[in-house]
């Protein structure tokens, strides 16, 4: 076992790839001989040269398209945007062109590329710069949607992405750049699809994703040791494919259920989760299920609005301390 | 070359001693005369109730296709836009699922998934019809890109129209394919019209492609592009700068819609004196002709007129003789198993 950073850990689960097919490559602003901004492609020039690890300008447009046009003739293209905020300026090619073609030709055309990009709140660059974006690739049929909560998953996940025969948004949190954690020695892959229950426990469900799965289990050891509540804490990992099952699976046994949602409330996630656990675990529910988000606000630069604005451990405690007194 | 004053076309340049052999010039009348007799049978058809949704016809831009068509190589790639059934078909996608997919018939192109916007062949090099306006610049400097990285020595080619060339995108594909030396040809179909609305109206420039190559290191090319051997010779070189890792190409090529924008569109906002002579230059008539002065006999080429009225109602009887698409059919090819599952 090896400690790598969550940054460190995107790196090296692109290199593993790279180095097993060469059809692999990676395009974007500032990441060969820079590294990039957050240094999330360090060393990959140095390992792979110029030809495989390639500079862009800032055309977001044209990274995005050109890595749709060389993932339907033959690579596995991984393109990186800067920020996950830049994603708006390539709608079209994601959600018309990307998330669309396959479907459009009838299987003629596919699409094995990654979009990776910096995600997430907490690091006080205001709202630009700063937004937890998975909920708009998640809402397009044709996208896949990854969100790492720690370094393993980051690398076992990425490789999966690269891996994947179609579009993967990969999202990677900028507060867990600097997280450091034990990464499995070897090939390592984590499929996509799969749920992880980091934390058992019988007397509630927390479903959070990304950053707000360490503040999650954070908050579920505190409800613990001082409430006595034991919170079972699942982190979703990639939200297209959602595995559905490990959700209703943890519901059915402790009838309880939060979500922890960094994005803006409305249409988050969690909503499409509480759909589905109204739908095909109504019965199984003791108490209303409840949804901890950002409310509907961009988020501040300030730290101190910005942190209050983001769910914080406190907040997802009291929450659920409140709720299961209400519900006694 | 001279310039399309608004009110008067450019003459034809005459032209009876071109290099290009009489196969060769057959073959491209042939195509030509292909791409026009499936549009206006499309357009028929659409009046009739049997094609459905838009259709955005390339009548009087069949030069385009079939020139650059001619230059290229099987396995190079073609980049067109939603008026790309010219495009399609030149690089010999047959015409009954053309027309069943305007049918929205089981046996289309796209089996009733895409429609008349969005025709592709992959095994043609048909990469796809792209429905957003620039979308495919960047797309196809993507394939140029992976080409180039492959060492495969194929190009790939990218129809575009004027009002393209006001577009994001456009920039952005044009410098990032200069910079990268990519093996791309952009080709601006200059039809004079972005949509309904002269592209001299709503662009800072004379020349809406030419006039900004300058702006990415390119030569600016200006094509008579209803004149389909003087496309040929300009695709060729391009395709050879191409192939030999000199960077891509903007070739602006002057050509008229004969039509309005889309089915919906009766063109009425166009001077009747420029209609006129743009029609007077109608591609096919002026190659029939410089054929017919080279010795071909007018028997032979009536002969490949009738073959593809012909080939035309075999096309359209088949593409009729197609069911609708079962619903089954919706769930299916979102993702590359086959499937559109997005939970478990």
């Amino acid at each position: 076992m090896a400690e790598l950073t969550y940054r460190a850990a995107g790196a090296a689960g692109i290199a593993q790839e790279m180095a097993r097919d060469e059809s692999v490559v990676l395009i974007g602003e500032d990441i060969g001989a820079a590294g990039g901004v957050f240094k999330l492609s360090e060393g990959l020039f140095d390992r792979f040269g110029p030809e495989r690890v390639r500079d862009t300008p800032i055309s977001e447009q044209a990274i995005v398209g050109a890595v749709m046009g060389a993932a339907m003739t033959g690579l596995r293209p991984v393109g990186e945007l800067m920020f996950s905020d830049f994603f708006a300026v390539t709608w079209d090619m994601v959600v018309n062109q990307i998330a669309k073609t396959r479907y459009m030709t009838n299987g003629q055309v596919s699409l094995p590329l990654v979009l990776r990009t910096a995600n997430g709140g907490g690091l006080r660059f205001g709202a630009q710069h700063s937004q937890s974006i998975e909920n708009w690739a998640m809402a397009i049929p044709g996208l896949k949607v990854v969100a790492p909560s720690n370094p393993a998953d980051m690398l076992g996940l990425m490789a999966a992405a690269i891996r994947d025969p179609d579009p993967v948004i990969m999202c990677e949190h900028k507060a867990l750049f600097a997280v450091k954690g034990e990464v499995p020695d070897g090939e390592h892959v984590v499929p996509l699809g799969q749920a992880a229950i980091v934390r058992s426990g019988a007397d509630c469900t927390i479903v959070a994703l990304a950053a707000m799965v360490p503040k999650a289990v954070e908050a579920a050891e505190r409800l613990a040791s001082e409430f006595g509540i034991d919170a079972e804490v699942i982190d979703l990992r990639t939200l297209i494919p959602l595995d559905a099952q490990t959700i209703l699976a943890s519901v059915n046994r402790t009838s309880r259920l939060f979500t922890v949602e960094e994005n803006p409330r409305v249409l988050g996630w969690g909503a499409e989760i509480v759909s589905i656990i109204a739908d095909e675990a109504f019965y199984s529910l003791d108490a209303p299920i409840v949804r901890i988000t950002s409310p509907h606000i961009p988020l501040s630069s300030a730290a101190v609005l910005e942190d209050a604005t983001i769910p914080s451990v406190d907040r997802i405690v009291a929450t659920i301390r409140r709720r299961l007194d209400e519900a006694k | 070359m001279a310039s399309p004053a608004k009110k008067s076309a450019p003459a034809i340049p005459p032209d009876v001693s071109s290099d290009v052999s009489s196969e060769v010039g057959i073959a491209l009348y042939r195509t030509m005369v292909e791409c026009r007799q499936l549009e206006v049978r499309a357009q028929e058809l659409f009046f009739e109730g049997l094609v459905r949704g838009t259709t955005h016809l390339g009548t009087g831009q069949e030069a385009v296709a079939a020139g650059f068509a001619a230059a290229m190589r099987s396995d190079d790639y073609t980049f067109c836009t939603y008026r790309g059934h010219n495009h399609t078909l030149a690089r010999g996608v047959p015409m009954a699922p053309i027309l069943a997919e305007l049918f929205g018939r089981a046996n289309g192109l796209l089996g009733g998934k895409g429609g008349s916007m969005h025709l592709t062949s992959v095994k043609h090099g048909a990469m796809g019809s792209y429905a957003i306006v620039g979308a495919h610049l960047p797309i196809a400097l993507g394939a140029a890109w992976s080409a180039q990285y492959r060492k495969s020595g194929q190009v790939a080619v990218c129809f575009f129209g004027d009002g393209t060339t006001n577009i994001g995108a456009f920039h952005e594909a044009l410098n990032m394919a200069a910079v990268w030396k990519a093996p791309v040809v952009f080709v601006c179909e200059n039809n004079q019209y972005m949509e309904y609305t002269p592209i001299g109206a709503v662009t800072a420039v004379p020349r809406p492609a030419a006039d900004r190559a300058s702006a990415y290191g390119l030569e600016p090319i200006v094509v008579d592009g209803n004149d389909v051997e003087a496309v040929l010779a300009v695709a060729q070189t391009a395709m050879d700068r191409a192939r030999a890792g000199e960077g891509p190409s903007l070739i602006e090529a002057l050509t008229y819609r004969h039509g309005g924008h889309s089915r919906a569109d009766p063109a009425k906002y166009r001077p009747a004196d420029e209609v006129k002579a743009w029609l007077e230059r109608d591609p096919i008539p002026a190659h029939r002709t410089r054929l017919l002065a080279r010795g071909i006999s007018e028997t032979d080429l009536d002969a490949i007129d009738a073959k593809v009225r012909d080939a035309v109602a075999a096309a359209e009887a088949e593409a009729r003789a197609g069911l609708e698409p079962s619903v089954d059919v919706i769930p299916t090819e979102l993702w590359s198993d086959g499937g559109s599952a997005w939970r478990n």
